[in-house]
């Protein structure tokens, strides 16, 4: 069941729109936001609320990218890999913190404490290269300077 | 020509976002309040005289895009405005300046769009990751309802305003102005078949604008100062002013306010600052990930949509992507590939299997397996993903980057097959 402060900020989202599926990316997000990611139980009850498919609002929660349709870490990693991050600098920092983390992109580390996740360009390519950790943007990165940042999320 | 900057003048220089009383205090809102006394014919009108042409990319004429919403007794309400605000085209940054930096020059634009469209919702289309721009919009809309600018009957007038802004999940697709609209829905951002127009038939099936977020910024100025005085800011036949920028091994990467048509040497020369030490100029894209490349002798050229366009290219967004000789070429191709590729809604054959072909042929490249036949199928996935072959402009567009390096840095992939490996690495 979806809580009440989950029902509750759906509602408010709702109001924008002039029909209840519209809500529904708002809805996967909010979800998302209390509970880390989305399951399979999760579709189900955002569906009934909404009164769309579950396969409908599965083909959407799949299609973007900031949706997660499996378990994430506590802090989730998106690293830029467009092209002016990789001109200054992408794959050194990736190979690093895959070293550092002991995974791959892809990944979640053995003590669930970060998913490391490629993005597309984060709308910094002045400051490349960058990554952002859950909702802060760090930039102008080094290996070093970006190992130094993950020790700040515990 | 003057070098007014009326889209970052009043910015503070410590980055903080102008409060609804200092963006008052520097003449903010007096355009939409000209505007309300105006009429909708009149603001379109001013807007195409003033040859204000959209900053999303394609350059299309803003006031003849309106010129096609039915208006007046009979049109269809509610009527949609919506601020393009997904900036996901690699190599951009520069809307996320005009919304942290004075998100309500963004409000007043949107007010003023509306106003000639007669819309009664607005959206921001905001991509997810913009955070910080996230807030600062919410809080000036918030301070927009409290002051009457928004909400029933704004600035006192007879007419309403109801604005909204969306946190979208993350696509490039959600860029393209159809596969918005569904993402907006609730939706796929897959593209929707034109016609019907987003103007006729757009956001649940009614009247729609989208306009990109540094377009709309400029109307309260056009209104407010004129059509003379926004052609004079300009270089060029293309009015205003334009966000520029450059990133890559450049000494100062960044983002400047100009006269449209400002050329490319000097973007890159005198406001970039040159390449860095050690490093050679190769070559550039001149507006993100979707435009042709351009070199050294294309730099006396003015960044405008025509000129650009004359010499193969296109302006796109104005953010230049700088290749260094330190760089390899193919590998950058590549990268671009793979965006796309990976992008790719799914819908047409040419887009989905051509784009990752060419993605597969580029890889193979980088590790020393290319040959000089694969050369002739990636110019064969070049013609088979042009324009007309496809739903959408994401395949024309992913193909430019490879078409001209094809023509322009085709030594490279042949020193690639000779030497059986990448020489960068
Ligand atoms: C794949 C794709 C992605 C796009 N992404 C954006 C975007 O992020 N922002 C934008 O303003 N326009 C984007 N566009 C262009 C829009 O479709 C549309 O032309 C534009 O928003 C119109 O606004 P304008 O006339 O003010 O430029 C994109 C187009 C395509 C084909
Ligand atoms: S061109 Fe590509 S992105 Fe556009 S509709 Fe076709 S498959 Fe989708
Ligand atoms: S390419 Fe990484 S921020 Fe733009």
């Amino acid at each position: 069941m979806l809580s009440s402060e989950e029902r509750g900020e759906i509602e408010a989202e709702m109001l924008k729109y002039p029909n209840k599926q519209a809500a529904c990316i708002d809805a996967l997000k909010i979800v998302q936001r209390r509970r880390g990611w989305i399951s399979d139980e999760s579709i189900r009850e955002i569906a009934e609320f909404l009164g769309i498919s579950t396969d409908e609002l599965d083909g959407v929660a799949t299609f973007y990218n900031l949706i997660y349709r499996k378990p994430v870490g506590r802090h989730v990693i998106l690293l830029c890999n467009s092209v002016s991050c990789w001109i200054m600098g992408y794959n050194r920092l990736r190979k690093r913190l895959c070293e550092r983390l002991e995974i791959q992109l892809g990944e979640t580390t053995a003590d669930g404490r970060f998913t490391l996740l490629p993005i597309v360009c984060l709308g910094t390519c002045d400051h490349a290269p960058a990554l952002m950790v859950d909702d802060d943007l760090h930039r102008d990165l080094s290996p070093d300077s970006a190992e130094q940042i993950l020790e700040r999320y515990r | 020509m003057t070098s007014e900057r009326p889209l970052t003048k009043d910015m503070k220089a410590d980055g903080e976002a102008l409060t609804l009383k200092e963006y008052e205090r520097a003449g903010g809102y007096q355009g939409i309040r000209k505007a309300l006394r105006m009429g909708p014919k009149d603001i379109t009108d001013q807007v195409t005289k003033s040859s204000l042409r959209g900053r999303g990319g394609a350059g299309f004429p803003t006031g003849s895009k309106w010129s096609f919403v039915p208006l007046g007794k009979d049109a269809p309400h509610p009527k949609y405005l919506i601020a393009n605000a997904d900036e996901m085209e690699p190599g951009t940054f520069k809307d996320r300046l005009l919304m942290e930096g004075n998100p309500h020059q963004l409000l007043e634009g949107m007010m003023v769009a509306s106003r000639a469209i007669e819309a009664d919702v607005a959206f921001v289309f905001l991509r997810g990751e913009y955070v910080l721009s996230a807030q600062r919009l919410q809080r000036a809309i918030a301070e927009a309802y409290a002051a009457g600018y928004l909400g029933e009957k704004i600035f006192g007038s007879e007419v309403g305003l109801e604005l909204h802004l969306h946190l979208s999940a993350g696509r490039y697709m959600c860029g393209e102005e159809t596969g918005l609209l569904n993402a907006l829905e609730g939706k796929r951002a897959n593209p929707r078949t034109k016609p019907p127009y987003p103007q006729i038939s757009g956001l649940f099936g009614k009247p729609t604008i989208v306009q990109n977020v540094e377009t709309l910024a400029n109307l309260p100025h056009i209104i407010n100062n004129g059509v003379e005085w926004f052609k004079k800011l300009s270089y060029s036949a293309d009015g205003g002013s334009k966000l520029y920028g450059a990133s890559g091994k450049v000494k100062r990467p960044g983002l400047w306010e100009l006269p449209m048509g400002t050329t490319i040497g000097e973007l890159l020369h005198e406001h970039a600052g040159g390449m860095r030490d050690g490093v050679e100029f190769r070559g550039l894209l001149p507006g993100g990930a979707s435009t042709d490349f351009l070199t050294e002798e294309h730099l006396d050229v003015k960044m405008d949509f025509t000129e650009v366009q004359k010499v193969g290219s296109r302006m796109g967004t104005g953010t230049m992507i700088i290749l260094d000789d330190q760089t390899c070429p193919v590998g950058m191709v590549w990268n671009l590939e793979d965006f796309f590729a990976q992008e790719s809604c799914g819908w047409c054959t040419p887009c989905w299997s051509g784009l990752r072909w060419a993605e597969r042929i580029l890889w193979a490249f980088e590790q020393g397996h290319g040959s000089e036949a694969d050369l002739e199928k990636l110019e064969w996935i070049c013609k088979f993903c042009a324009p007309g072959n496809t739903f959408c402009a994401l395949a024309p567009g992913a193909v430019e980057p490879l078409q001209s390096a094809l023509k322009y840095f085709r030594d490279d992939f042949l020193r690639h097959v000779r030497e059986k490996q990448c020489p960068w690495r």
